[in-house]
């Protein structure tokens, strides 16, 4: 483990300074409708002093505290994912001259160095997966790719869950691992920061800050282990890809399917969802298109359309679908699963319907049959 | 369609919004005219009612006698026909009176000063009731990007996209605030198609459903969420049955929950 420092409260605006003179743009936590929305931000007044959010399936509530500190709040709707693979751009634009001659041009892409600030660590895990996705994966996305880059990122480690956090149970820790540049946790009166980049330490080296002492280092492990002890919700595993594809036909695929929407919310708040439709754009008079990318889901009819016919037209297929790639195909597409445990697909969900619930539901017997197998050698 | 196709817009019993939500398009609406010859769009001013076109749009829903006729005349007239808005698709606001226990005639007497002068139908209709209609465009008033889409679609020789999608996904996309989830208000968005921008929850209300239904509502889930949110089975029938009350996805639950039937014309 690398070396710890010490900001106080009243020093934080320097590290955002050090970041800005560096040349990042910083996005980070703000109070936006009632809810915590990643925004343009240069002054550390507009972070949410004082607020606490309280998470139930379908409910999410906002509130000012008198008590201390930048990061009381667990998480909001959408966090970093508009500013890595935007809800909509543009990809590429044709235009036709006068005499009918086509010419392509790439969408214009100039990514400003970006600071992700405050990044919880499920947004971070979720991140790596996307960077999966869209750089590592078969076809690298030259946007995302570009964006990814030229990105800083300041994680801020959980010192509380919320009642629809399950990062645990997902594999993952309310302490952010690797990813990021500098990490920041929360105690009385300030923060302790580590790096995890040379840049990190640059910008660390510049504060002069002190050495966080053991009491100091303590109280922060104290607090985000806090934050993992609080969680209540668990899958039943953290590879079910089986499990689920063993029971295609279980009932409670019908009755989640009674309650479900096919609203697509719990897609468009997944940190690691990617999918996406393409359209063209042209202009009025037809000499111009631009081809538009945005968010989709498996929600959609357009997700399953081929060749005039849409292959999930149901709910039912449709939950199926988003429940078996999230949790079970994920693992052959990208060898690990799609879900970090961020909570949100349950607190944004409309009629409240809880992922772990479901998976419970649908994969509990069959785990227990294996259980039992194994241990009869 | 011609080289430079003509179109149409026509109106018939409405508010005039969707001819405005045209209107509102400016510039464009000149850049248009480079495209198509507009014969006939009363609102703007070119009046040719009975003139052969490629495209007529339609706007309004069928509430009188001789509007029985006009519509027989517009589509033999067009090679495509375009519903626009609410009214003209789905029978809109004024269709609340498809239902049993609406007296007509009491109504009329209750509104207007010489009732005797009105000559109206029991029932407000779709245009697909009575005529062929080649494309649906919804809401209350339509957005006018869908109108240069689908016109800029058809001069293409393509089939126009009609998004039907949940609303969500545009409320979501424009990161607004959930409005069910942070202040338990209901919202038709998880069973009303997009097109709209999310209009109403970007401004913090739920959404009333003027676009209708979007291609797989759910409308019994979100009614029985409504009422977890208190709301009486009436207060839900009312929200159903509004601006769309006729539209499949809205109708049924709606009958049901405010223990509505339709009378026999408006089925
Ligand atoms: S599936 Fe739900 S809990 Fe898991 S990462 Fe996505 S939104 Fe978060
Ligand atoms: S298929 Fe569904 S669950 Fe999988 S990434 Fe796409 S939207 Fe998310
Ligand atoms: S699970 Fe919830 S959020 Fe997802 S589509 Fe169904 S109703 Fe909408
Ligand atoms: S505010 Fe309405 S449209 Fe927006 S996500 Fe919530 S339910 Fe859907
Ligand atoms: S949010 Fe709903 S009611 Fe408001 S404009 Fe859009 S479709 Fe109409």
């Amino acid at each position: 483990m690398n070396q710890s420092y010490y900001l106080p409260h009243t020093k934080l605006q320097s590290l955002l300074d050090a970041i800005i003179e560096r040349g990042y743009r910083c996005v980070g936590p703000q109070t936006r409708g009632g809810t915590i929305t990643y925004d343009d931000f240069s002054q550390v007044k507009e972070l949410p002093w004082g607020y606490e959010d309280e998470q139930l399936p379908g409910q999410y509530t906002l509130k000012k505290t008198q008590k201390t500190g930048y990061f009381n709040w667990v998480n909001g709707p959408q966090a970093i994912k508009p500013e890595l693979f935007k809800p909509k751009e543009s990809l590429w634009n044709v235009t036709r001259d006068e005499e009918g001659k086509l010419s392509f041009q790439p969408a214009q892409l100039t990514p400003a160095p970006l600071c992700l600030f405050g990044v919880r660590p499920c947004d971070i895990a979720a991140m790596q997966i996307q960077d999966k996705v869209f750089i590592t994966g078969t076809y690298r996305d030259e946007r995302y790719a570009q964006r990814r880059e030229n990105t800083l990122i300041i994680a801020a480690n959980c010192i509380t869950s919320s009642n629809n956090c399950f990062c645990v149970g997902a594999g993952g820790f309310p302490k952010a691992e690797r990813g990021y540049d500098i990490a920041l946790t929360e105690i009385e009166d300030g923060f302790t920061l580590e790096f995890g980049s040379e840049q990190g330490s640059d910008i660390i080296a510049s504060l002069k800050l002190s050495e966080a002492d053991g009491s100091q280092i303590n109280y922060a492990k104290q607090r985000i282990q806090e934050a993992a002890d609080k969680q209540t919700k668990t899958l039943p595993g953290t590879n079910l890809r089986d499990a689920l594809m063993n029971n295609l036909d279980h009932p409670r695929w019908d009755a989640v399917a009674e309650r479900c929407l096919s609203c697509g919310n719990c897609t468009q708040v997944c940190p690691t969802c990617f999918c996406h439709s393409e359209e063209d754009e042209p202009n009025v008079k037809g000499n111009h298109s631009e081809h538009v990318r945005e968010w989709d889901s498996c929600f959609t009819q357009g997700h399953s359309y081929i060749h005039g016919k849409v292959i999930r037209s149901q709910t039912r297929q449709r939950y199926r679908q988003w429940l078996t790639h999230k949790l079970g195909t994920w693992h052959d597409q990208f060898g690990e699963s799609g879900c970090v445990g961020c909570g949100r697909c349950v607190s944004w969900c409309p009629v409240g319907i809880d992922i772990t619930e479901e998976a419970t539901a649908i994969c509990s017997d069959f785990i227990n049959l294996e259980n039992k197998e194994n241990s009869h050698g | 369609m011609s080289d430079k196709p003509k179109i149409a817009v026509h109106k018939f019993s409405s508010c005039d919004g969707c001819q405005l939500a045209i209107l509102n398009l400016g510039e464009k609406l000149i850049e248009l005219t480079e495209i198509v010859d507009i014969m006939h769009f009363a609102e703007a001013g070119p009046v040719n009612p009975h003139e052969k076109v490629d495209v007529a749009f339609v706007e309004g829903s069928i509430t009188t006698p001789h509007e029985l006729d006009r519509i027989q005349e517009v589509r033999s007239n067009s090679q495509y026909v375009v519903t626009i808005g609410a009214c003209a698709t789905s029978g809109g606001l004024q269709a609340l009176r498809n239902f049993k226990h609406v007296d007509i005639k009491q109504w009329t007497q209750s509104v207007y000063a010489k009732p005797e002068f009105i000559s109206t139908l029991e029932t407000s209709t779709a245009i697909a009731k009575h005529i062929k209609v080649d494309l649906e465009i919804w809401g209350c008033p339509i957005n006018s990007k869908q109108i240069i889409e689908t016109i800029r679609a058809l001069c293409f020789g393509v089939e126009p996209v009609v998004q039907k999608d949940s609303l969500c996904l545009e409320c979501k996309r424009q990161g607004n605030a959930c409005v069910m989830v942070t202040k338990q208000e209901p919202c038709l968005g998880p069973i009303t198609q997009s097109g709209c921008g999310a209009l109403c929850p970007s401004v913090g209300r739920g959404c009333y459903g003027c676009y209708g239904p979007d291609e797989n509502p759910n409308t019994k889930a979100l009614a029985k969420r409504f009422s977890g949110l208190g709301l009486l089975p009436n207060d839900i029938a009312r929200k159903l049955h509004f601006i769309n009350s006729q539209a499949k996805g809205y109708l049924e639950i709606g009958n049901e929950l405010g223990n509505k039937t339709l009378k026999d014309d408006a089925k």
